[in-house]
């Protein structure tokens, strides 16, 4: 722009013999632009926790363009799931998501529960209430852990892990395993929480309350950590609308939406907590908004476990299903970790699915990242997209 | 002269006595090389005097210039070892202090996780040693001998106490900054030849960096220079035993140039040429085998050095207060257990720290360390006009 303006002015003048102009700094440094190159991030890359690409085409230090690609991953999920009866797609279902296998499990269930118009006894709601909660803690402090490997610190790392493997523990207490879980049943739950699993959840509730302080305050109260997170990659709630992000990174922006709550499925409106928002709509406000839906997370698992204590020992938790679900479309929702995930069921009244769509948060989310990235620096890269928790199983099916 | 047993032999004179005798001042290390080849070099002659009595070869393996030159040799492997294992032990506190720190072990094998240096050594050695094919082959061989060589050689250059030194120039700090401020150009080039985009950002990054640090540190160390009166290292510790250590008078500059000798180290929080995270390994991406094995020991090496040139500049050196005369013993060992303590400080900040960014180790330096050292310079110099120091 400033280049054709000078020479419009030269033009103009040029007739006579004028005194050559002194040097148009805005014109010299114009001619002097610089290559801008593409830099590709993946698939096997440090900062990709997974198997996607992130191009970023770079001038210098600064990002100018991003354009992510997925689906190394993709092992045709959604065209398994159209071969199997109803109940055997429970544990494909699992594998959607490692971080937080139980939601799209539970998710499923829902989905088919609709489908079959049958209600879940209340115990199996609440204690599918805990088990989501206990993944969303698990899910969260895995992605806790990226950020501090993503912003070059290992304590955070691990110190994190540690946190998680208390988790992790209680899945085992509930059903046995560590990750994949196939605890969640099309009409309630596989078995009744186990014995002293009130006194285990309640013990490590308060454990970790205490815990994640110490990871905070190592965050927190460094001045770096706040400096590399805060004013990066900042989204607006009308860019959220339109890119169709959900979830901590829509909370982050400032709106207040969470399905939890707004659209409350289980039994989570008789559940008392608050959806943490946050206005900068930065990374730092994703990390806050994310840290304080842990603190959230325990509270919730306190009421529900005592949800289920008052209900007794001998109330129902699973309910004879048929095999086959009547012809018609359905549709069910659930507010994942990472945001809005959704299943869309076609049935055509045989034991198979017609057709089973997911929508992953993740999928939408990740097609954010050239707005997010867009005019920061490469060392940012990894610290916004840290702030996406990329789970690469349910982006690709 | 007559010999006649073997002790005639393995005698030799005062190592003052020797016309060669390569130093001013007493020298530890070349007095252990000269007993060693005393003890090798004379065992040899005896053994071919008893075979082949009179003959010259075995006068001349004992004669002044040849003793001076094997003792030479040895003075080399001795000092070497020492700052070597130095180095190692710097290596094996990191692995350890840092484990403990993030709530794991650290490493295992052998003497308390010790012998881990050595296996990584084995290990790394017995690596192919790949190289891309479109790299430019003789500067990236180059740039990296060098990185290692000058790394090697300041490590080396360090004097442990005033009888163990390798050179005692007058100007011998100004000898070591000098040397280690090459390594970020070799880095740039090295980054450059790999072709390679990471690599090339990584270099881009370490010269960025250069001009951030250099010159509050290089303030930093005139100022120090300025308080003793001399550029002679041995100096500087003399003056801090004299008066007192200049992390007292000069507790800004202290705190300053620990954070400058982190970036000079290229240690978290200001390891950007390496930034694993974004540039996968920086500007040691193309580099495999025993290549990378060595980049990484001049990294701890560099690491050493940052940590000695805070002991000799503000901890007052191989001195400890208060002892007097039982500082004559192992000055040595004090000065090497100061350098690890300065190197405990430095890997609690790699492990409470995550890796700032270019644009704002460009901020910190131009705005927040050229300040402070210069307020530090003036607080000196009125010090000195007061006639304090």
């Amino acid at each position: 722009m400033m280049a054709d303006d000078n020479t419009e002015q030269t033009k103009t003048a040029g007739q006579m013999p004028a005194m050559k102009p002194v040097v148009d700094v805005a014109a010299e440094t114009a001619k002097m632009e610089t290559d801008k190159m593409w830099v590709i991030m993946g698939p096997q890359h440090p900062f990709s926790h997974g198997l996607w690409t992130l191009k970023i085409k770079v001038d210098g230090e600064i990002v100018t363009d991003a354009e992510p690609i997925v689906g190394y991953l993709h092992r045709g999920w959604e065209k398994e799931a159209e071969n199997r009866p109803y109940p055997k797609i429970i544990p494909m279902a699992d594998r959607l998501c490692y971080a937080a296998s139980m939601t799209y499990t539970h998710l499923y269930c829902m989905t088919v529960e609709k489908a079959l118009g049958i209600d879940p006894p209340d115990k199996a709601k609440y204690i599918m209430i805990i088990a989501d909660e206990i993944n969303r803690l698990q899910s969260h402090l895995m992605w806790l852990a990226a950020v501090g490997t993503d912003l070059g610190n290992f304590t955070v790392f691990l110190w994190a892990m540690r946190e998680r493997e208390y988790w992790m523990d209680m899945n085992v207490r509930l059903c046995g395993a560590r990750m994949t879980t196939n605890y969640p049943r099309i009409g309630g739950v596989r078995n009744d929480t186990p014995e002293l699993f009130d006194r285990d959840i309640i013990r490590c509730t308060e454990h970790f309350e205490k815990a994640v302080w110490d990871i905070i305050g190592l965050i927190d109260d460094s001045s770096i950590y706040v400096s590399r997170m805060k004013n990066t990659g900042i989204l607006t709630p009308e860019q959220c609308a339109n890119l169709g992000i959900t979830g901590p990174a829509l909370r982050g922006t400032g709106v207040d939406f969470d399905l939890r709550r707004d659209d409350p499925y289980s039994n989570y409106d008789q559940i008392d907590f608050d959806v943490p928002v946050l206005k900068q709509g930065d990374s730092y406000a994703r990390y806050m908004v994310r840290v304080e839906e842990m603190l959230q997370s325990c509270k919730i698992i306190k009421q529900a476990m005592a949800k289920v204590r008052a209900l007794g020992k001998n109330a129902p938790y699973r309910l004879k299903v048929p095999s086959n679900v009547p012809a018609g479309r359905h549709f069910a929702k659930l507010e994942d970790p990472r945001g809005e995930s959704m299943m869309y069921l076609i049935s055509d009244g045989t034991d198979k699915p017609y057709r089973l769509k997911v929508r992953s948060p993740i999928f939408v989310n990740v097609s954010a990242s050239r707005e997010l990235c867009m005019g920061c620096r490469i060392a940012d890269v990894p610290a916004i997209m840290a702030m996406i928790d990329m789970c690469l199983g349910e982006t690709d099916r | 002269m007559v010999y006649s047993s073997i002790l005639d032999w393995v005698n030799f004179p005062d190592i003052m006595a020797n016309p060669y005798y390569p130093f001013e001042t007493y020298n530890l290390p070349y007095d252990i090389s000269q007993k060693l080849w005393e003890i090798i070099g004379g065992t040899i002659a005896w053994l071919i005097n008893l075979l082949f009595p009179g003959n010259p070869v075995s006068e001349w393996l004992v004669c002044d210039m040849t003793v001076n030159f094997f003792a030479l040799i040895i003075f080399m492997i001795v000092v070497f070892l020492v700052v070597f294992i130095g180095i190692l032990i710097s290596l094996w506190e990191e692995r350890k202090v840092l484990g403990r720190t993030m709530d794991r072990r650290g490493t295992m094998v052998g003497m308390k996780g010790f012998l881990q240096c050595v296996a990584d050594g084995f290990k790394t050695f017995m690596k192919e040693d790949t190289q891309p094919r479109k790299v430019d082959r003789m500067t990236y061989m180059w740039t990296v001998s060098l990185v290692i060589g000058t790394s090697m050689l300041i490590a080396c250059m360090i004097p442990l106490s005033d009888r163990w030194y390798v050179v005692n120039y007058n100007t011998g700090l100004l000898l070591i900054m000098g040397l280690f401020a090459l390594a970020p150009f070799f880095i740039l080039v090295s980054g450059w030849s790999q072709n390679n985009k990471y690599s090339l950002i990584g270099g881009m990054r370490a010269a960025e960096m250069m001009i951030s640090y250099e010159i509050p540190m290089l303030i930093l160390i005139a100022t120090a220079c300025l308080m003793a009166g001399t550029f002679n290292i041995g100096g500087i510790v003399q003056a801090q035993y004299d008066t007192m250590p200049y992390f007292i008078p000069q507790c800004i500059g202290f705190v300053t140039f620990f954070v400058c000798a982190n970036a000079e180290a290229e240690r978290t929080p200001f390891d950007l040429a390496e930034a694993e995270s974004e540039l996968v390994e920086g500007w040691q991406t193309e580099y495999a085998g025993m290549k990378w094995g060595l980049i990484m020991l001049a990294d701890y090496m560099r690491g050493y050095v940052s940590c000695a040139m805070i002991t000799i500049l503000y901890l007052g050196g191989w001195n400890l207060p208060f002892i007097g005369d039982l500082n004559n013993y192992v000055p040595e060992l004090v000065f090497l257990l100061k350098t690890w303590l300065v190197f405990f400080a430095m890997i609690i900040v790699r492990a409470a720290l995550p890796r700032v960014r270019t644009d704002q180790i460009l901020n910190l330096g131009w705005k927040v360390f050229m300040p402070l050292s210069i307020i530090n310079l003036v607080i000196v110099l009125l010090l000195k006009m007061g006639g304090v120091f």
